[in-house]
């Protein structure tokens, strides 16, 4: 009854192909960009921009571009946080040593190089497929970390490997409060997030699904394999360089190689394997998920523990922590596979049909 | 030319200790299709546990059998209620089960047995042995050499497993094909639980050996990341593979750690044993011995 396309005509092709045909949708997506433009950044608090909702954003962004990778074009990826980390010692120093360059350009150019990168350690997906390729990724993650830490020159020689970033400074605007950061980000992560959506319905996003459900058969009926397949590497090495760019200017305040480690990586897979595998929308279903958890687990042990009158020391809490964690993601995956965009669609069909059982 | 054979020799010797591990993952893939990234936690689970048992007061004879029990039963319980739930799910959901696995199986290692640096003498001492030292000036050392016995001693013990008792030739038939195993009559989830028992069995002789060397410690879950490189080179579903991948990582590490290290800034041990993996891998996509797969549509 709420959800219903009954009524909806479609007198051209301009309208048969919208990104989001249903008015339902049109208004859904409307209400919550507005909610997050405007009613958010009212209401919330700078711990829960600084510690929430900014890392949120930036890390449905990278599991955005990892989605295009393993979701879309079926190559296991576990060095997505290698390709961040790229785009922020990118922008970095495309910030240190391009004299009054715009910081949004200096992004662009973090994700761009991260795509080339992408396209480099994506050559051996023309050979190795399935785990050999997934660990054959993690060769990327190990070298690209050590390589930034090894090398001087991309951290400008600095001693300690931590680095503190530039301001972002756009036309003469500081953004330093999280209100504004979270504004920021927010804009961008939402710009690319459409563009992901609307590129995934475009003639090479079905070639990206076409070589995901048969390489071969795909390559038979004319899609050219190396093309596709490179193009996925760099568009999602791309996305994962702009989020890390992000992740360093507007959430760490810092470059570091450290924080682009493997457990970030594992963390992004994660995200998108409970959001769910090839959908925009797991992503941030899956970022959330992964963003809040931690929060709502150390409340719990803390709960746990007073209930019950036991001292609870640190260690224990984060052993706790960790084994719930593991045994949520599996429970996860045992319940419902298809990760939470799938729940979101048995919702949408139950709207339909409501309140009617069949 | 001595230093360069006492490279090459104590390279191959820390290798077998990467085909330990790496051949627990290989027994868990050729049977079930898993790829089970928790084999490092359970390598980790296995030292901290018998290390545990023996402060309780148990003496080394009695805590191993100790040990494989409980890392039986740990497998079993985690085909019971992790695999089976999830059969005839893409393998990359089952690849994502076990990373959950992991974080489970240490979280528990650690709140069980506490999360200190700990010792373990299993009577191997680390010195150079003396003979080679005073005849050709190589120092190769003690440990490394009875590591690698007992590693040989384990994979003829599996070969034989796999090849002459009726259990294996049932594995080895699961491990063809599965559906096929099922129409004879082979119970595929008995299978699955002795093949994840035995996987038990050898991340706790991983983790003895490993942990003897290097401490019991976190670090020793990362053992799992060293294991993989080899386990790429040598091909998924093979034994021998695993042995020789093992043999070429470590040699090829510790070569370019002496040769090539110093010139680079060192620490390259990280990665590359993955770059040369992928390298190789370019020449032959399914590594050494494993299964060539043929594509049709």
């Amino acid at each position: 009854m709420f959800y219903r396309e009954a009524g909806q005509f479609k007198a051209s092709y301009i309208e048969d192909s919208a990104i989001f045909p249903l008015r339902q949708d049109r208004i859904g997506i409307a209400v919550i960009l507005a909610v997050a433009f405007a009613v958010v950044p009212f209401v919330a608090t700078p711990y829960l921009f600084s510690a929430i909702l900014i890392p949120f954003l930036i890390l449905a962004l990278a599991a955005i571009g990892l989605n295009i990778l393993t979701g879309y074009c079926g190559q296991l990826s576990l060095g997505s946080a290698a390709f961040m980390a790229i785009g922020a010692f990118a922008s970095y120093n495309f910030m240190l040593r391009v004299p009054g360059m715009p910081i949004l350009v200096a992004f662009a150019g973090g994700g761009l190089i991260a795509a080339a990168v992408g396209i480099l350690f994506g050559l051996p997906s023309l050979r190795i497929r399935g785990f050999y390729l997934a660990v054959a990724t993690l060769a990327a993650q190990f070298f690209i970390v050590w390589c930034l830490s090894k090398v001087g020159w991309f951290s400008n020689y600095s001693s300690s490997g931590v680095i503190t970033a530039q301001e972002i400074n756009i036309l003469g605007y500081v953004f330093d409060t999280p209100v504004e950061k979270y504004m920021l980000v927010l804009t961008i992560v939402a710009v690319m997030a459409l563009a992901a959506k609307n590129l995934a319905r475009s003639n090479i996003g079905r070639s990206w699904m076409a070589v995901r459900d048969m390489d071969v058969a795909a390559e038979v009926i004319g899609i050219r394999p190396m093309r596709t397949k490179l193009l996925a590497f760099a568009i999602s090495s791309f996305y994962c360089g702009v989020a890390g760019a992000l992740f360093a200017y507007a959430y760490l305040g810092t470059v570091e190689p450290e924080a682009y480690n493997l457990d970030l990586s594992f963390r992004i897979l994660f995200m998108i394997i409970i959001g769910g595998v090839g959908t925009v929308l797991g992503s941030f279903l899956g970022s959330a998920f992964i963003a809040l958890l931690p929060v709502f687990l150390s409340v719990f042990v803390e709960v746990l523990g007073s209930t019950l009158g036991l001292d609870v020391s640190k260690s224990l809490t984060s052993n706790l922590e960790l084994m719930v964690f593991g045994g949520l993601i599996i429970l996860f995956l045992i319940v419902e596979p298809h990760g939470l965009a799938r729940l979101w669609q048995i919702v949408k069909e139950k709207l339909r049909l409501w309140p009617f059982p069949h | 030319m001595t230093f360069f054979l006492e490279v090459l020799i104590s390279g191959l010797l820390s290798g077998i200790m990467y085909s330990l591990v790496a051949l627990g993952f290989v027994l868990i893939y050729k049977a079930s299709g898993v790829f089970n990234f928790a084999q490092g936690a359970m390598v980790f689970f296995a030292a901290l546990t018998f290390v545990g048992v023996m402060e309780l007061g148990l003496s080394p004879w009695l805590a191993f059998p100790v040990t494989l029990v409980v890392m039986i039963v740990l497998g079993l319980v985690t085909e019971r209620f992790v695999l089976r739930p999830l059969v005839n799910q893409p393998q990359i959901t089952l690849f994502m089960a076990t990373i959950g696995l992991s974080f489970f199986i240490e979280g528990l290692a650690q709140m069980t047995w506490g999360a200190e640096v700990r010792g373990l003498d299993i009577g191997l001492e680390d010195l150079p042995i003396q003979w080679l030292s005073d005849r050709f000036g190589m120092s190769i050392s003690k440990f490394d050499l009875a590591a690698a016995g007992i590693a040989a001693i384990l994979v003829a013990t599996l070969a034989l497993f796999f090849n002459r008792t009726r259990i294996g030739r049932a594995l080895r038939a699961v491990a063809d094909d599965h559906q096929a195993a099922l129409a004879v009559g082979i119970p595929l989830q008995q299978i699955w639980g002795i093949v994840w028992g035995v996987a038990g069995f050898v991340a706790l002789v991983a983790g003895l050996l490993w942990g003897a060397r290097n401490g019991v410690q976190f670090a020793l879950t990362f053992v799992a990341l060293k294991a993989l490189p080899v386990l790429i080179l040598g091909g998924f579903e093979s034994i021998p593979g695993a042995i020789v991948g093992g043999l070429i990582v470590g040699a090829s590490e510790k070569l370019a750690e002496v040769y090539l290290g110093p010139s680079v800034g060192g620490g390259i041990e990280g990665w590359f044993p993955y770059i040369l993996a992928l390298l190789f891998l370019l020449v032959r996509p399914e590594g050494l011995f494993g299964e060539k797969i043929i594509r049709r549509i």
